[in-house]
Order: C-alpha cells, then sequence, then structure tokens
C-alpha cells in the first residue's frame, strides 16, 4: 500500500466516523421518539434531520466557561482523552478488505487499552471540577468501568482461543463458515453488556444518572467541551457496536450481492439501533446493584465460559 | 525505529521529573501515566508489542486509576499540596542526587566501553509470549497467582463488617 494510499484510509475513516458520530444526534432522537409513540425532531429540513446542524452550531455558541474553582488545564484536558481514546480504537477496525488503518498483531489488545485509558475522561472531568456532584459521578464511572473492563477482557478470550489470533483480520477470517456467535453466544452477550456499561449509556448511565446526580461527571461542562463527551459517547457506541459485529458478527463477511464495506455498516447500524433501543426501553439500576451484577453474575459465567471454550477446543483438537 | 527510541525516552525522562516535583498529588499522577504510556512506546520500538499493550492495559489503565480514585476518596486537595511544598526542600535533594549520581557513573562507564553486538531488534509475537510464560515460567506465573489469591482473601476480610441495627424495626429489612 502506498503512503497516498493510507493517508486517504485514515482521511476516509476519520470523516465518516465524525459524521456518524453527529449523524447518530437525529437518528437517536427519532428512534426514541418512534418507540416512545410521538414525533420527535421533524421541523428542520428533510424529516427533520438538519437538527443535527442546528444542535451543533447551539453548541458552538453557548458561553464555554470553565469555573474559577475548576483545575483549569486537567478540566481542559479531560473531555479531549474520550474523543481521542475512542478515535485511536477504529485504528484497528477492518472495515473491509484492505480498508483498515493499521493492521496490528496485537490488534484487540490495543482496542481494550484504548478503553481502559477512556476511564480518564471520566475521573479527571470529574475531579478537576470541584463539585459534589461531579465528584460523586466520576467515582461511580471508575469502579464502574474498571469492574467491567475486566469482564469486556474475558469475554473476547474465548474468540482469541477459537481464532489462534488477537489480529481482528484473522479473527474475521476465522468466521468464514460460522459466526462466533454461534460458537460464542455466552462471550457475546457479557460483551455487549460491557461494552453498555463502557460506554456508560442508559441503563447503565450511572456515573451521569440526572435524577440523582444532576449531570454527573459533566455538571459543570457547557459548550463544545460537554460537545465533546456528547460526541464521545456517541462515538463509543460505534465503536462497541463494530467492534460486535467484527469479532461476533462476522465483520465484512456476508452475501455477495452487497459489497463487503457496506455489510458491515449495515450490521453496525443494526447494533447502534439496540443500544438505542435499550435506551428507550430498560429502566437504570442501582449503583450497588450493578456493581453486585458485574462481579458476582458475570465474572462467574464468563470464567466458566472460557474454560468450556478452551476444554471443547482441547478436545477438538485430539 | 531508533529515532521513536530516543523520542520516547526523553519523554519518560521528562515525565518521571514532573512526578517527582509536583505538589499536587493529581498531576503528579498524570505525568506518571504519561511515563507509563512513553516506556510502553520504548517496548514497542525495541519489538515487544506485547509488553507495550499490557504496560498501558496495566498500569496507565488500571493501576493508576485506582492510584487516582484513592486520592480522590480521600480528597488530598490543598493541605497535602502545603505539605509537598514543605517536604520538596532544597536539602531533600542532596541524598537522593548523590544516589542518583553513582548511578549515572556507572551507566557512564558501561556505555564508554565499546559494545560487544549491536542491539538486535527482533518481534516477539503474543504467541511465543504465552509460550514461555505457560511452559517455562509456569511455577512463577502459579506463585504470582497465589499471591493474588491472598491478596483478595486478605481484601474481603478487611472489606467485611457486620451490619449494626440501629433499632429492632429496621432488622431483616434493606
Amino acid at each position: 500500500m502506498t503512503v497516498m494510499q493510507h493517508i486517504w484510509i485514515v482521511l476516509g475513516v476519520l470523516f465518516v466516523l465524525l459524521n456518524i458520530a453527529a449523524g447518530l444526534i437525529w437518528v437517536e432522537r427519532r428512534l426514541l421518539a418512534m418507540w416512545q409513540d410521538r414525533l420527535g425532531p421533524n421541523r428542520a429540513g428533510p424529516l427533520g434531520i438538519f437538527i443535527v446542524l442546528a444542535d451543533t452550531l447551539k453548541l458552538f455558541f453557548k458561553e464555554d466557561w470553565i469555573p474559577p474553582f475548576a483545575d483549569k488545564w486537567v478540566f481542559i484536558l479531560a473531555p479531549a482523552i474520550v474523543v481521542g481514546s475512542v478515535l485511536m480504537s477504529f485504528v484497528i477496525i477492518p472495515f473491509a478488505p484492505g480498508i483498515v488503518v493499521a493492521d496490528l498483531n496485537i490488534g484487540l489488545l490495543f482496542f481494550l487499552a484504548m478503553s481502559s485509558l477512556g476511564v480518564y475522561s471520566i475521573v479527571l472531568g470529574g475531579w478537576a471540577s470541584n463539585n459534589k456532584y461531579a465528584l460523586l459521578g466520576a467515582l461511580r464511572g471508575a469502579s464502574q468501568m474498571i469492574a467491567y473492563e475486566v469482564f469486556m477482557g474475558l469475554s473476547v478470550m474465548g474468540v482469541v482461543m477459537l481464532s489462534r489470533s488477537f489480529n481482528l483480520i484473522d479473527i474475521v477470517a476465522a468466521q468464514e463458515n460460522v459466526w462466533f456467535v454461534v460458537t460464542q453466544p455466552v462471550g457475546f452477550v457479557i460483551f455487549f453488556i460491557a461494552g453498555i456499561a463502557e460506554t456508560h449509556r442508559l441503563p447503565f448511565d450511572i456515573p451521569e444518572a440526572e435524577s440523582e446526580l444532576i449531570a454527573g461527571f459533566h455538571a459543570e461542562y457547557s459548550g463544545m467541551k460537554f460537545g465533546m463527551f456528547f460526541i464521545g459517547e456517541y462515538m463509543g457506541i460505534t465503536l462497541i457496536s463494530a467492534m460486535t459485529v467484527t469479532m461476533f458478527f462476522g465483520g465484512w463477511l456476508g452475501p455477495a450481492f452487497l459489497p463487503p464495506v457496506l455489510w458491515f455498516f449495515l450490521k453496525t447500524f443494526f447494533f447502534i439501533g439496540l443500544f438505542i433501543l435499550l435506551r428507550a426501553s430498560l429502566p437504570r439500576p442501582r449503583y450497588d446493584q450493578l456493581i453486585e451484577y458485574g462481579w458476582k453474575i458475570l465474572l462467574p459465567l464468563v470464567l466458566v465460559n472460557l474454560l468450556v471454550t478452551g476444554a471443547i477446543a482441547l478436545w477438538l483438537k485430539s | 525505529m531508533s529515532l521513536l527510541f530516543y523520542i520516547s525516552s526523553i519523554v519518560a525522562i521528562l515525565a518521571t521529573i514532573m512526578v517527582i516535583t509536583r505538589h499536587q498529588p493529581i498531576h503528579a499522577l498524570l505525568y506518571l501515566v504519561v511515563s507509563f504510556m512513553a516506556i510502553s512506546m520504548i517496548f514497542l520500538s525495541l519489538g515487544a508489542p506485547f509488553s507495550a499493550v499490557l504496560e498501558v492495559i496495566v498500569y496507565a489503565g488500571a493501576i493508576i486509576v485506582l492510584f487516582i480514585f484513592v486520592v480522590m476518596m480521600l480528597n488530598l486537595d490543598k493541605e497535602t499540596a502545603l505539605q509537598e511544598k514543605k517536604w520538596l526542600q532544597p536539602k531533600v535533594w542532596i541524598g537522593p542526587s548523590i544516589l542518583a549520581l553513582v548511578l549515572l557513573i556507572e551507566m557512564i562507564l558501561l556505555l564508554l566501553e565499546p559494545p560487544s553486538e549491536k542491539m538486535l531488534v527482533t518481534v516477539v509475537t503474543p504467541r511465543q509470549v504465552a509460550l514461555s510464560l505457560y511452559g517455562e515460567y509456569i511455577i512463577a506465573v502459579e506463585l504470582g497467582g497465589f499471591l493474588l489469591m491472598t491478596g483478595i482473601v486478605g481484601a474481603a476480610h478487611i472489606g467485611k463488617h457486620t451490619k449494626r441495627n440501629l433499632h429492632r424495626f429496621l432488622q431483616n429489612n434493606h
């Protein structure tokens, strides 16, 4: 691959991702409205799609206020970390054969490393705000994300065992005959649950829980700094959906009447829709319930899944 | 590759100096994260991607987050910064500086010797790491597991507390 081709792939991936993240503002509101039996934004432009522009303009013109009691540099750094770490994770996702930014042999581990760095945005944002509610949100966020990172890492190890590689292109290629969702159903469910907790989306949006903590870790943020958290969350959803598709639903593989990249996007959008449906339909658990559910149910389950997968893989080999 | 090595080494040294000179504990921890990431880059440039990623996942991603968590919980803010300022007076630096100087002289002497062989960069794949961990070094891995298990049991024992009932009406009632 020449250098120019590589630069075009990087720019293309960045362009598509940022547009999807912005477009999800409209998609989420319309879908939520549909499931709650109302109309949603339908005034600006065809089907209300210009709500994206209106919302972005509004964010840019809001006063960008840094509280005098905040720790200034850490306060500014926090929203950048979330967007940076999520964008870095997209580096390893193969969108179609040949369309991948970096073909790393430690791809899956790189994704886990970047998602573990994403915790800093919540922790630092909440701490730097110097506000009781923000600090509570940050404490909750830190313990929730550290706990669910463990299950996320363990749940994909079954896939690694079966495909014998950390490289995502090899993992997709190993699903030529049968998708890993068939052979690793428990791994898929736990990965998806952990993914919701990692992106702190509803029903697991306990770090921000607006009915108890106002807005949690980003209570003091306004203007485009809040916008960064907002966009970071949407990109997080896209990332978890794309990773689910890559690891459990055969990535770009699909019947030949559509190009591979289109298959990838269709599957990814299905999971983004699932994220929004979960938000529309499930209530938020209590904080201790969430942590207990993680350590007492998901952890034993994922360990048993690993043991069984390993045993079957050894049995098939001999 | 050697340019990458030198850049990340300089970043690591500068970040580590910042760690020990900051008064605010959270700022020091943030520089420690930068230092860990620079070290991870050094591993990567030496052909060990697996250790590089583990460095980020384990140290930067989990351990330092726990440190920051504890600092946040204890609310070490103004007072600690003042205390640190008091501790970091010029005369404190004398002892460590002498020790560091001895190490520096040793390192310079070692570097001045003609190199016996060139530094070879061989990429170690995750599979090789796993094979040596679970083959050659299995005892060390298991002993490490024992140690962690003791830690967990100890933490569970310390964290356990009997429920105090403030009133008989509140019994059996969460």
